[in-house]
């Protein structure tokens, strides 16, 4: 048995609404998310003692200046991009699990549209990326007219789709079950905002193969969770999910992407048997998939990576609504980064947490027991939790 | 001579970079061989990651390569590329087995394939800073 199975729990999520458009600072929006995730937990922010940082901004400094925390204890980052704050949640579980701390929290805020969005890479320049790729980038990618994700995962893509002939369908069957699932989310950004098969195809290309509905959202908002030691969970105001199994895991080399020996082989793929085989779960237990969706084609890998289906497969895996609610496999039940909002996914943490407290209302998994989260970011990192009720 | 007019981004000649960019300046395009293993590598890195040695030479290629694949830019991302679009940033591997990134020119981002036979050519675009380039060429 894994000494960390089941010895943390998330007690709290919460978030801000997603908006294009704020008049809330980044700090801001985090702070309101804490309070929410606060309020979910039935606790207060002095009982927050930790917190593991999946952004490089605000520091724990900050937040716990504003949040009045009289005790950190511990404090620690993950810069691993859009794997970070899946990662973080391992990191949490041990320390609460230790009794490091009682009560640990992770929050996300970006105000990527009205502030810092991806778009404006080229505009900041070198300085402005993060140091976990930046340098390679600056060096030897944007000489060559490359520097946001939509760019590089492009790369992985183009091969991907031409080695295993991969048909329009596959990445539009992910795009379409974003966008439905979100139709049935209050706080989704593209609720009342239906997609069809032609609205997907005829839109505009941004990076080859990418179309715009391959593409995540660029929005306004912070979303945050909190996680407790299983003993102190039972105790709180919601039912615990309990982390069966959390591992992280990164491509070689994790700085490079054309150097990549296995090109497709991203770090979802070191990390997912270590996270079943902790939780003694198998793929074919799960009830749901909540997937860090930044571009479909990506979705399409991480199935494959989770073993859902042999490498190439998953674009014919995902079809017939197999991915839908309803189906084998329902995936990102709220929206996803695609049709939700994106907050690094910290948001699917949040839906996985409330789909296994079965608060999830008309877009509910029914009898949901166990589900996964995965995390991805940077040039291909990659992270994975285990949930169960 | 371009060289005032060249606005688009230039690597930072710092460090490893500026020794593979000088040997492009130079009309050399050359990677880091290992010491100890003889394993060629790419992107510059401090020590061989295969074998952990510390001890490398700059060793010559023969610039002939494979197309990998490519990234087809065609919303225009960085405003210093917006007047290129569309065009596709390639991963070209070499025979050597290194792989990357960089142009494929006098060809039309939809007519790549993947397999197709490159060659390198040399940029010289400013006073300063080469870049290796390849075009198709005729396989033998």
């Amino acid at each position: 048995m894994h000494p960390l199975k089941d010895k943390a729990c998330i007690v709290g999520v919460g978030e801000t609404p997603y908006t294009r458009g704020t008049d809330r600072s980044q700090l801001s929006q985090i702070l309101h998310a804490t309070m929410a995730a606060l309020d979910d937990a039935g606790l207060k922010p002095h009982d927050i003692d930790g917190m593991v940082l999946p952004m490089p901004m605000p520091t724990v400094e900050h937040l716990a200046a504003n949040l009045g925390i009289p005790d950190l204890r511990y404090s620690a980052s993950s810069n691993i991009g859009g794997a970070a704050p899946v990662a973080a949640v391992q990191t949490a579980a041990m320390a609460v699990a230790l009794g490091v701390a009682k009560h640990v929290l992770i929050p996300v805020g970006w105000n990527a549209y009205s502030g810092a969005g991806v778009r404006g890479a080229g505009r900041s320049g070198p300085v402005g990326l993060p140091p976990s790729f930046g340098l390679t980038m600056s060096e030897y990618y944007m000489p060559f007219g490359l520097a946001v994700p939509a760019q590089w995962f492009a790369w992985l893509a183009t091969r991907y789709v031409e080695q295993y002939k991969v048909g329009l369908e596959g990445p539009a069957a992910v795009a379409l079950a974003a966008r439905k699932h979100a139709q049935l989310n209050d706080k989704a950004f593209m609720r009342g905002r239906p997609l069809t098969m032609d609205d997907y195809r005829n839109a505009r290309m941004i990076a080859q193969p990418f179309r715009l509905f391959d593409c995540c959202l660029e929005t306004d908002g912070a979303c945050a969770v909190i996680i407790s030691s299983a003993e102190r969970a039972r105790d709180l105001k919601q039912p615990p999910v309990y982390i069966a199994g959390a591992a992280e895991g990164h491509p070689l080399p994790a700085d490079d992407i054309p150097g990549r020996k296995d090109f497709f082989k991203i770090g979802l793929f070191f990390a997912a048997p270590k996270a079943f085989e902790m939780a003694d779960a198998k793929v074919s237990d799960l009830d749901f998939v909540q997937i860090y969706d930044c571009f479909t084609h990506i979705v399409l890998l991480e199935l494959e990576a989770l073993g859902c289906c042999k490498p190439g497969e998953a674009w014919q895996f995902v079809q017939n609504g197999r991915i839908e609610l309803g189906g084998d496999l329902p995936f990102n039940t709220h929206g996803g980064l695609l049709s939700e909002a994106h907050v690094a996914g910290v948001n699917h943490i949040a839906e996985a947490t409330r789909q296994l407290r079965h608060q999830c209302g008309e877009r509910q998994v029914k009898d949901a027991e166990l589900g996964v989260v995965t995390g991805f970011g940077d040039f291909g990192d990659g992270s994975l939790i285990v949930l169960r009720r | 001579m371009e060289t005032a007019k060249y606005k688009r981004l230039l690597p930072p000649m710092r460090g490893l970079a500026r020794d593979f960019y000088s040997y492009c300046k130079k009309h050399e395009l050359r990677f880091q061989k290992c010491s100890g293993c003889g394993a060629w590598r790419h992107v510059p890195r401090e020590m061989c990651p295969d074998c952990g040695s510390f001890d490398y030479q700059w060793a010559k290629s023969a610039g002939k390569g494979k197309v990998f694949s490519w990234s087809t830019t065609t919303q225009p991302m960085l405003p210093q590329f917006a007047d290129a679009v569309p065009y596709a940033t390639v991963i070209v591997e070499l025979d050597e087995g290194v792989r990357m990134a960089t142009w494929v020119v006098d060809i039309p981002p939809d007519q790549l394939q993947i397999g197709m036979p490159v060659e390198v050519l040399f940029d010289d675009v400013t006073e300063d800073v080469t870049l290796a380039k390849f075009r198709p060429r005729k396989q033998a």
